[in-house]
């Protein structure tokens, strides 16, 4: 595989002009809402209207998407490193839907748990369901790599169906939906905090990058240099189920960031994951932030829930990489 | 999962076997028909006057369904000449789902209700048929490269449509999406009777139509090469068929919305009941496989478990382990 090597200098200007990018995106999303607010507003301190607006709800609502924009496209690129296989992801492998089928029974059983435990319950169902395709992938001789994807869907679509299931026989449909279609209009203060522990997760991942590089060049290179493999993938799967659940559990499952936007970084600039996670959390962070925007302002002053936005753009994404990817590889 | 899976068709297979395929075809139409009669009759307290025209009208909206689906899926595998892949798999009901809501959208509900029912299914079905045909280069320019490509493009694009008919059905005014909710989202228990009668007739005259192809159909699941060998005007037979399919999707989603799993689930069951290679056959058996578990299935969620809806949930349930069976065995090249 060729793997395109800017010039260092190059790299870095262009990933100022992206964080530049972010902050401007992120300026728009703290001025678009129902309360109009301008940027002259914004730069009023006395306006204690106008703060509250800002600090209850538009800045924990921008900043929710950045940590999920930029935690969802890591978790997505240790899972393409950890599967070597470009179509998986946490809404391609079962791992969302696993996750959301975690909250169901937690929520059913234990209702009035803390919001930790939650979140441990949904983790390890996660992880469970991600570990379940990784069993199934390894009993199947590998035809062509679009099988894993397509197996995954498959998976994820069972596992949502046993969940409606549950969810209809016990009267929680309404709350399932909750968590199934991502929503950043629930965001406001004391209801997100729970993200930077996706962006702790992300921190984590970034300093073991090398690690993951490493295992991306597969099982027996990554024994040959003295490194364990196993303890790798039980890392990865672990910060990317953890990843997952806290994302389900705050804002909901929102599908294709973690294909689409690992895969725009490793077309531009390869596989070495110490060098894209940067590039990562600003292309994810820019991504979600676009999307929402998108959603916000198709029928202002009312919203089209991020799932769904991201459901269409990220979806004709996917597609265009399927056909260009498929028809460079025959 | 595998292994139980293979432990149940294997002797299943060998028992129907012996039967010859008039024998299994009359028993699944005994049991077509016994399955029927349980239903309309099971618990029935109160008038016949209207349990009869109440319950009939279920029976016959599912026998229509089921027979359309199983129709169009086999008639779909046939042509793209694998056992994986289905109409509703390849997002043509999602589709369906995407004209219905467009064509509230940019015509309002006023003049699609001036327009009636048929005339709407008319334009539906014929906006559908033209889609058919891109989809059409799809399946054999792109299938030819990798069957895998193709199913994994359907499922994502089917994905894709569905999210754009929730984006328009947001942005929708709420009183159109009151009207197209009405018109879209059925249930076997609300069945239109208007659409019942139009539907009735389009599937009456695709069956006829294709049970006069049904050797043409035999000789087109061999293969684009073989089919053309033996005198098969292979284009033109394709598209008919595809039309035919169309038409059969649009009947099935019309009345009680899309279904993802259950074509591919009754289609393989025939193959696995009915060894036979005739269409004749095949598509009898899984229409009255279809008739059964829908009606079946039917009956037993209402009168033992005492649910009505959640019928489609367990069927994309266990039509989703199927799909991953047939995937992990390698049933696709």
């Amino acid at each position: 595989m060729i793997v395109p090597q800017p010039r260092p200098k190059l790299a870095r200007t262009f990933l100022v002009l992206g964080v530049a990018v972010v902050l401007i995106l992120a300026l728009v999303s703290v001025t678009i809402g129902a309360y109009e607010l301008s940027i002259a507003e914004l730069l009023d301190f006395e306006n204690l209207r106008a703060n509250l607006v800002l600090l209850v709800s538009r800045v924990p609502r921008t900043i929710a998407i950045i940590l999920v924009g930029m935690s969802m496209g890591v978790a997505g690129m240790l899972m393409q490193m950890l599967s070597r296989n470009k179509f998986v992801s946490p809404s391609t492998a079962g791992t969302l839907e696993a996750a959301s089928l975690g909250i169901l029974v937690v929520t059913m059983f234990a209702p009035n748990s803390s919001v930790f435990f939650k979140i441990l319950v949904s983790s390890l169902f996660a992880l469970a369901g991600t570990a379940l395709l990784l069993a199934i992938l390894r009993r199947v001789p590998l035809r062509s790599p679009l099988v894993v994807p397509l197996l995954g869907i498959m998976l994820g679509g069972v596992i949502a169906a046993f969940t409606t299931f549950l969810a209809y026989r016990y009267n929680f449909l309404q709350s399932l939906a909750a968590w199934t279609n991502g929503d950043f209009s629930r965001v406001l203060r004391g209801r997100y905090e729970l993200l930077w522990l996706s962006g702790g997760l992300t921190l984590l991942a970034y300093i073991a990058a090398d690690r993951f590089t490493v295992a991306g060049m597969g099982e027996a290179f990554t024994k040959n240099l003295g490194v364990n493999y196993g303890r790798i993938v039980a890392l990865g799967l672990t910060i990317v189920s953890l990843i997952t659940a806290v994302n389900v559990v705050t804002v909901g499952a929102i599908p294709f960031i973690g294909l689409v936007v690992p895969n725009v970084v490793s077309m531009l600039i390869g596989d070495n994951v110490r060098r894209a996670i940067p590039w990562l959390a600003v292309f994810g962070a820019g991504f979600v932030l676009a999307c929402d925007i998108l959603g916000r302002t198709i029928r202002y002053p009312f919203e089209i829930p991020i799932g769904t936005v991201i459901g269409f753009v990220g979806g004709a994404l996917f597609l265009g990489m399927l056909l260009r990817r498929s028809s460079r590889v025959g | 999962m595998s292994a139980s899976a293979t432990q149940t068709v294997r002797p299943l297979r060998r028992r129907w076997g012996r039967f010859s395929p008039t024998a299994s075809l009359t028993i699944l139409a005994l049991l077509a028909v016994g399955v029927v009669v349980l239903f309309m009759t099971l618990e029935a307290r109160g008038s016949w006057s209207f349990i009869i025209p109440f319950r009939g009208r279920k029976v016959l909206g599912m026998a229509l369904v089921g027979t359309s689906i199983a129709a169009s899926t086999v008639m779909f595998q046939t042509i793209t000449n694998n056992r994986i892949l289905t109409p509703s798999i390849m997002g043509f009901d999602a589709l369906y789902m995407l004209i219905q809501t467009c064509l509230v959208f940019f015509l309002g509900s006023n003049r699609l209700l001036q327009i009636g029912v048929n005339t709407k299914f008319a334009v539906e079905v014929l906006i559908m048929m033209a889609f058919s045909a891109v989809l059409y280069y799809f399946l054999f320019v792109v299938g030819q490269r990798s069957l895998h490509l193709l199913v994994l493009v359907g499922i994502v694009f089917g994905l894709m449509i569905r999210s754009f008919t929730n984006l328009l059905q947001r942005v929708m005014d709420p009183t159109e999406f009151a009207v197209l909710q009405d018109l879209g989202f059925a249930s076997f228990n609300s069945i239109d009777r208007n659409l019942l009668l139009i539907s009735s007739a389009v599937l009456v005259v695709v069956l006829v139509g294709m049970w006069r192809m049904r050797y043409t159909l035999d000789l087109l699941a061999l293969g684009r090469e073989m089919a053309i060998n033996l005198g098969v005007n292979y284009q033109r037979s394709v598209m008919i068929v595809l039309g035919a399919t169309t038409a059969l999707v649009a009947i099935s989603t019309a009345l009680v919305g899309p279904i993802t799993f259950f074509g591919l689930l009754v289609a393989n069951l025939a193959y696995a009941l009915v060894r036979s290679y005739r269409h004749g056959v095949i598509i009898v058996a899984a229409a009255l496989l279809a008739i059964i578990t829908l009606v079946g299935g039917q009956m037993v969620l209402e009168r033992v478990f005492s649910f009505d809806t959640s019928l489609s949930v367990i069927v994309e349930f266990v039509g989703g382990l199927v799909f991953i069976y047939l995937l992990v065995k390698g049933v696709v090249r």
